[in-house]
C-alpha cells in the first residue's frame, strides 16, 4: 500500500482492508511509539471538523509526527483565491503526506491526482469519509471476532448519511444481513439496494425496529436532522421513533453492539450509555488506532 | 435561363463519411474529433431532410480513418451516427457507434457540488449503463443520466 492515497474505502481490497485491521490492532496494545519520527503530515482541513482533526493529530503525535496545516480555510491563501490544485502542488513539497477535508466532492480524488505524497481523505463533502469507514469497520471486528455474516441494523438518516453508505458498500463484502429502519423520506436509496440485490445480499426495510432488535449483532444508529424533512409536521411525527432507550435493548443479543459515528444528539439516550452494549466511545478512540495503521500503511513504514 | 450550378458534396476517392449526425449536434462531433485542427479536406452538408432524425449533417473526411476508440467519443451527442469507409470510391466497411466503457472530457458532471464544476478538472466517467446512459463521476462519484447529460 506504499505511497497509494485512500480516497474511498473501495480503493482497497478486502486483504488490504484486513491488513490494516490487524495493524491497528498493533497500534492499540502498543499505540505510542516513533514510528513517524522525521515525518512531516499536512492536515489540511477546508471545513472544520474538530472530532476528524483532533483525531487525525492524535495519531500523528503519538507516533512522534510533526504536523503542518490548518483547521480554517478562511486563514489560509485560499482566501486569496489560489485553486485548490496549486495549494496541493505546495503542500506537497512541505510533507510526506497530506490529510485532506473539504466540502467539494470529488476533492479528494482530484487532490490525489495532483500530489506527488499520499493523500488521505478525511471527508470530501457527502461523498466519501473512509478513515470513518475503517474504524467501524475495526470496531465491528473488534466486538464481534469477525466481520463475516453478520446483521447489521442501520437506523436514522439512510438517505442523506455518507457513513451509512459507505459503511454498507464496505460491509457488502462479507455477507452481512442489512436491516435498513428509517423514516419514510429517509431511506435507503434505490441504487445502494440494487447494489445489494446485485451482490445477492438480504435486506429488509422497517419503518420502525422495536419488534425486530432481539436479531441484531450491531445497532448503527445516526442522526435524524430537523432540516432534512420538507415537511416539518412529518419531523414531529418521526422524531421519537427512531430514538434508542436503554428498556429497548432488554432482550438484545449478548454481543449486540451499539455504534454511532458521533456527535450525538438525542438519537441515543443518554441511559444508554451505561449499558455495556453501548460502544461508541470507544468506537471513536478506535478511530485513532485505524488512523495510525492507515498513516504507516501508506508510507510503507509498516 | 441559367441552369443553376449543381454545387453537391462530390464523393471521396478515400476517407471517411460519417452520416445520420443529428444536424444540431454537428459541430460537437466536428469538435470532439478535432476536425477543426487537421489537415485533411473536410465536407460536410447539414439540415438535410432525415426520416429518422428530422434533420441531419453528414461529415465527409478525405484521406482520414478513424480508431473505434476515437469514434466512439461521439457516441453521446451522435447515437445513431453510422460510418462509411471509403476506398477507390467504394465503401469498404460500415460501422456504427457505440458507448465506450468510459467518457473522458466530454460530458459535464451534474452534480453541483462536484470539483470539475470548480475548478479546471477534465472530467472523467465510467459508463455504467449503455442503453439509457448513465456515467458515473470518477471524481464525485455521483451519476449524471441521460436526461440530465450536457456535453461540454
Amino acid at each position: 500500500m506504499k505511497n497509494r492515497s485512500l480516497v474511498s474505502i473501495d480503493d482497497f481490497t478486502s486483504d488490504e482492508v484486513l491488513k490494516i485491521l490487524d495493524l491497528a490492532a498493533e497500534f492499540e496494545k502498543n499505540p505510542v511509539s516513533r514510528l513517524l519520527e522525521g515525518k512531516v503530515i499536512a492536515t489540511l482541513f477546508f471545513e472544520p471538523s474538530t472530532r476528524t482533526r483532533l483525531s487525525f493529530e492524535s495519531a500523528i503525535n503519538r507516533l512522534g509526527g510533526k504536523i503542518v496545516g490548518f483547521s480554517d480555510a478562511g486563514a489560509t491563501s485560499l482566501a486569496k483565491g489560489e485553486s485548490l490544485h496549486d495549494t496541493i502542488k505546495m503542500v506537497s513539497s512541505y510533507s510526506d503526506l497530506i490529510v485532506m477535508r473539504h466540502p467539494i466532492e470529488g476533492s479528494a480524488r482530484y487532490a490525489s491526482e495532483i500530489a506527488s505524497v499520499p493523500v488521505i481523505n478525511a471527508g470530501d463533502g457527502a461523498n466519501q469519509h473512509p478513515t470513518q469507514t475503517m474504524l467501524d469497520l475495526y470496531s465491528i471486528r473488534k466486538t464481534q471476532g469477525t466481520l463475516n455474516n453478520l446483521n447489521v441494523f442501520m437506523v436514522g438518516d439512510l438517505k442523506y448519511g455518507r457513513t451509512v453508505h459507505s459503511l454498507m458498500m464496505a460491509m457488502s463484502r462479507w455477507n452481512t444481513t442489512f436491516n435498513f429502519i428509517s423514516p419514510e423520506e429517509l431511506k435507503m436509496p434505490e441504487e445502494f439496494k440494487i447494489y445489494l440485490e446485485n451482490l445477492g445480499l438480504k435486506y429488509y426495510e422497517h419503518l420502525d425496529f422495536t419488534d425486530i432488535i432481539s436479531r441484531a449483532d450491531i445497532i448503527y444508529m445516526t442522526r435524524v436532522q430537523r432540516e432534512r424533512f420538507s415537511d416539518p409536521i412529518e419531523y414531529e411525527k418521526v422524531k421519537n421513533v427512531y430514538v434508542l432507550k436503554n428498556s429497548m435493548l432488554a432482550n438484545t443479543k449478548p454481543n449486540m453492539r451499539i455504534l454511532h459515528p458521533l456527535p450525538r444528539v438525542n438519537e441515543i439516550h443518554t441511559d444508554v450509555d451505561s449499558n455495556p452494549k453501548a460502544y461508541y466511545f470507544e468506537q471513536a478512540l478506535n478511530g485513532v488506532y485505524t488512523r495510525q495503521a492507515i498513516l504507516c500503511s501508506l508510507l510503507g513504514i509498516k | 435561363m441559367k441552369e443553376p450550378k449543381q454545387l453537391s458534396v462530390s464523393a471521396i476517392e478515400s476517407g471517411t463519411v460519417i452520416d445520420h449526425i443529428p444536424a444540431k449536434t454537428l459541430f460537437k462531433v466536428i469538435s470532439i474529433l478535432g476536425l477543426d485542427h487537421i489537415d485533411s479536406q473536410i465536407t460536410f452538408g447539414t439540415n438535410l431532410e432525415s426520416k429518422k432524425l428530422g434533420r441531419k449533417a453528414i461529415i465527409k473526411i478525405s484521406g482520414k480513418f478513424f480508431e473505434d476508440n476515437d469514434i466512439n467519443r461521439i457516441a453521446l451527442v451522435a447515437p445513431e451516427a453510422k460510418l462509411n469507409i471509403i476506398k477507390d470510391y467504394e465503401v469498404v466497411e460500415k460501422k456504427v457507434v457505440e458507448v465506450p466503457d468510459a467518457i473522458v472530457g466530454i460530458a459535464k458532471c451534474m452534480n453541483p457540488k462536484c470539483i470539475t464544476n470548480y475548478e479546471k478538472v477534465t472530467t472523467r466517467f465510467k459508463v455504467v449503463s449503455k442503453k439509457n446512459v448513465a456515467l458515473k463521476c470518477h471524481y464525485c462519484e455521483k451519476i449524471t443520466n441521460q436526461e440530465n447529460l450536457q456535453i461540454i
